[in-house]
């Protein structure tokens, strides 16, 4: 039997000598992915990749280096590469790897032989259904411009100079499409989807039909003139806020000056209804993970309680240098990059209101479905927010025309101050963060 | 990185299930970078990345396997897997003959970063933060980024074709916080060429971290950007990013052939004001989208997209070039060997108009005159486009005033392009950017003089 990750990451460890830490993180996945277009498979990749980062912090020195192959030439090229790499890096006293902290981590299960044992005649099924449930939503559904299928299978394992030593496995698989609705010489589009850990778990009707809702309902849509309204988030929009507010609370952001929060411990920076925890020892949500990216055990940690600002997110590094400890609130983007500070899965406390409800309540609105520009017009350290948005307006109390080609612009602070209301239809999504209806009052929609 | 004798029998392999088609990419990457922040060194970095894709074709459907493990049998295994994926109808066999490997002319790279002590790589870094700090007790926090990139590659499919490349890339970048009364700004200043370590012979890392510098320190009294539709002119280089988005994914071919474009079945009409030239053109040497040739084999070229208004054609990969029974224009292109390639841009620009550019902003009585875009994102099947302003100010009276705070702005493509009614005679390439679609990232550049939209809209919170 071939080497267990843990292995490989253990022993690429051991080759630390004297005053040398090394932290060796090994993953491998394997992916398939099928796209189904007019009743074919349009493609279909499967595909197995795996890669250690090794990292280096000699003399408060720090090195890093990667390879997507674990031969024992590769290996030892790596480990001699982030070595000598430390010899460039600045002197810094908080450098180091993650050490253990007694935390034990959540006993998660998160791997479901259901989809390794998953034959791909069933997967590119269920990919040919997509397409077909969309297609069948709606009359006014002329095409599908995607329809995929797509899973996972992820293991990784980290191990560190200082005894820590942490592996685990995952799988997870997703529906997604794309419909273009069609109405006389007008085209909407719009996307559903459907995820779960294992085939069994997917719907392909509710991906398509909500794909099809999606873009038919934007049929007709046109600018509006420019006023400041209410905004209500659709529960996918607002996980990706969310995403941006999360990074306003790294700590690494705090200790470099990059966060507008970093001066606001325990005072209100959000409306009362507010309350944002971030907690991946949560099995429901899709970025659910017992350990973090350094190794350490995830925890729950509450940012915001009530509108007040509780805590921000530390790695080792930060933790270090704030003189606090690690909220097991290291990421990293695979194997090829070190960790850093991020949130797992964001979530707000729910309201008692569906989104139907909240919307009965508002005379004055525009219920947003999707938003355009995230990386362009927001700026997590001024606060400035302005994004493109698409959805239907708001009037007494109903849903009523929808809009296209509009802003809706505020600041990032202003935004959570100005929350009026959270829905009570928490989802989570395919990201790090949990979907929830959210209504926020004095937002500029510029259009006309 | 493979020879011939290998590449004939995984090709034979992958053809095994009577396959119309069977391809090789095979690709090495060497990377290094090194980030500075918070005034220290963080970390250095190396990467290595090699591996190899195998697609078969068979009738509609794409068969798609990677690997790391370049020998024989790591390749026969991933032949196994894509032809698996793409099987239809009766098997046969058909024989592959690859002969020599053919490579294009390339530029030369002058100094390759492999050869460049990482302590110089380093050395820029510092500079830069030294610099930028200069610029003034405000500039609180200061980030810097270099890296480069070594990436060869390797083709070869059914049709005979064996070819490869060598594409060096490198880019500096450098960030800044500046703090004041008002809160924090930012300002961020990056360049990147298709050449070696030489970029920093055409650029001086100080000079841009005291620009990046001042673009914070400016944003420090600006004013919330106002909302609503009015004239808007873009500077030199910037004007790319709203081609790039308001009509470049439009014409792609993969998305045309969906009916996911607006522009779709449009060739031969007015689409844009008749000052309007759009060329892709992936032989600019130099620029941050060059190559040699594209991920599928194909030579860069220089393709008139819009020519005088009129839409003349699209750009295509070979997928999409084939059912049309055309030529690909050399834009098939993919993120790295565990992808696919599709239609993707290159260099995309502008040709000079005969404007100057001071009387194109003396000539608006109002409106936001956008210095520097930070990218955009585009819904292809409805053509409303957005893009972000990085340094912008408000135009009074013909004159550029006060600088406004960020926000994105928002258009609808096809009717954008008709609104362009100013170009100017100052052509400049942009910023290098990372084009990103269906999930992979490739390098892009885009360039314009300064241009004028009598109308778009401008997403601020302002009156």
């Amino acid at each position: 039997m071939s080497p267990s990750l843990l292995d490989i990451a253990e022993r690429v460890v051991g080759w630390a000598g004297d005053g040398i830490d090394v932290e060796a993180f090994v993953a491998r996945d394997h992916e398939t992915e099928i796209r189904a277009y007019q009743g074919e498979v349009e493609s279909l990749t499967v595909a197995s990749s795996v890669g250690i980062g090794v990292r280096i912090v000699r003399d408060g020195r720090q090195g890093f280096a990667y390879a997507a192959a674990l031969d024992d030439d590769t290996l030892r090229e790596t480990f001699d590469e982030a070595l000598d790499n430390s010899r460039f890096g600045s002197v810094d006293e908080f450098a180091g790897v993650a050490e253990p902290d007694g935390v034990e981590p959540a006993s998660l299960d998160l791997y479901r032989s259901e989809l390794v044992d998953f034959p791909t005649e069933d997967k590119v099924a269920l990919a040919l259904e997509l397409e077909r449930a969309t297609l069948a939503a709606d009359p006014r559904v002329t095409g599908v411009e995607s329809a995929d299928y797509a899973d996972t299978t992820y293991e990784a394992a980290v191990a560190t100079s200082r005894g820590v030593a942490a592996s685990a496995r995952e799988t997870g698989c997703y529906l997604a499409a794309y419909s273009l609705a069609s109405d006389a010489d007008e085209t909407q589009t719009g996307f559903g989807f459907s995820v779960g850990r294992h085939p069994g778990e997917l719907s392909a009707e509710t991906a398509g039909g909500d794909a099809a809702d999606r873009a038919t309902r934007l049929l007709g849509a046109a600018k509006a003139p420019t006023r400041r309204l209410t905004v209500v988030l659709d529960p996918y929009v607002t996980a990706r806020f969310l995403g941006i507010v999360g990074a306003t609370l790294s700590g690494d952001a705090v200790l470099k000056g990059r966060s507008l929060f970093a001066d606001r411990m325990d005072e209100a920076v959000g409306a009362p209804s507010l309350t944002l925890v971030d907690d991946a020892t949560d099995p429901d949500a899709f970025t659910a993970s017992a350990v973090d990216a350094e190794g350490l055990a995830t925890r729950r940690v509450p940012l915001i309680c009530d509108g007040v600002l509780q805590a921000f997110l530390y790695d080792t590094y930060t933790a270090r240098r704030a003189g606090v400890s690690s909220t097991g609130s290291a990421v990293r983007g695979g194997f090829k990059g070190t960790p850093g500070v991020g949130a797992h899965a964001l979530r707000l406390t729910p309201g008692a209101r569906s989104q139907a409800e909240i919307v009965a309540g508002i005379d004055d609105g525009l219920l947003v479905q999707g938003v355009t520009g995230l990386h362009s017009g927001v700026n997590a350290v001024s606060g400035d927010f302005s994004v493109g948005a698409e959805g239907l307006r708001i009037r007494d109390g109903e849903t009523a025309e929808p809009i296209r080609e509009v802003t809706i612009a505020s600041t990032i602070q202003r935004l959570l101050m100005d929350v009026t209301e959270v829905g009570s239809d928490l989802e989570w999504l395919p990201m790090s963060a949990a979907g929830v209806t959210l209504a926020i009052a004095d937002v500029t929609m510029s259009g006309t | 990185m493979l020879d011939a004798d290998l590449v004939n029998r995984t090709l034979a392999a992958a053809m095994r299930t009577g396959a119309d088609f069977a391809e090789i990419f095979a690709e090495d990457r060497r990377s290094s970078s090194a980030i500075l922040d918070d005034g220290r060194v963080e970390e250095v970095v190396s990467g290595r990345d090699r591996g190899a894709g195998i697609r078969v074709v068979a009738g509609d459907t794409t068969g798609f396997a990677h690997t790391a493990d370049l020998s024989e049998s790591g390749l026969a295994a991933a032949a196994g897997a894509a032809a698996a994926a793409a099987r239809r109808g009766g098997g046969g066999t058909r024989t592959v003959a690859v002969s020599a490997l053919q490579t294009p002319a390339r530029l030369e790279v002058r100094i390759p970063p492999e050869n460049v002590p990482k302590d110089r790589k380093v050395a820029l870094l510092t500079a830069a933060d030294a610099a930028a700090r200069s610029a003034g007790g405000a500039i609180t926090q200061v980030s810097a980024r270099y890296g480069d990139g070594r990436r060869r590659i390797l083709v070869a499919d059914s049709d005979g074709l064996f070819t490869g490349d060598d594409q060096v890339r490198t880019l500096f970048s450098v960030s800044c916080v500046a703090t004041g009364d008002t809160g924090m700004q930012t300002g961020r200043e990056s360049a990147g060429r298709t050449v070696g370590f030489e970029l920093f012979d055409l650029y001086d890392v100080e000079e841009m971290a005291r620009r990046a510098a001042q673009r914070a320190l400016t944003k420090l009294t600006a004013r919330p950007a106002p909302s609503g539709e009015m004239p808007v002119v873009v500077g030199p280089g910037g004007g790319g990013v709203l081609f790039h988005e308001a009509c470049g994914h439009g014409l792609e071919a993969d998305l045309v052939a969906k009916s996911a474009s607006v522009f779709a079945g449009r060739i031969g009409e007015r689409v844009a004001a008749p000052m309007v030239t759009l060329i892709d053109d992936g032989t600019m040497a130099g620029e941050w989208g060059h190559y040699g040739i594209d991920d599928e084999g194909k030579p860069a070229a220089r393709n008139v997209l819009i020519s005088g208004g009129v839409l003349t054609d699209y750009m295509w990969d070979r997928l999409r070039a084939r059912k049309k029974g055309r030529a690909s224009s050399g834009n098939g292109r993919r993120q790295s060997y565990q992808h696919l390639p599709m239609v993707r841009m290159t260099n995309t620009y502008i040709d000079n108009g005969d404007a100057d550019p001071g009387d194109i902003v003396a000539d608006t009585s109002h409106g936001v005159y956008v210095a520097q875009l930070g990218g955009g994102q585009v819904n292809t099947a409805t053509g409303d486009f957005v893009f972000g302003m990085t340094e912008a100010y408000l135009i009074e009276n013909g004159r550029i005033t006060a600088p406004i705070r960020e926000g994105n702005l928002i258009g609808n493509g096809p009717e954008v392009l008709t609104r362009i009614d100013a170009l100017g005679n100052d052509f400049a390439m942009g910023s290098p950017g990372t084009c990103g679609k269906d999930g992979q990232g490739v390098p892009v550049g885009d360039g314009t003089p300064t241009l004028r939209v009598t109308s778009l809209t401008v997403g601020g919170t302002a009156a």
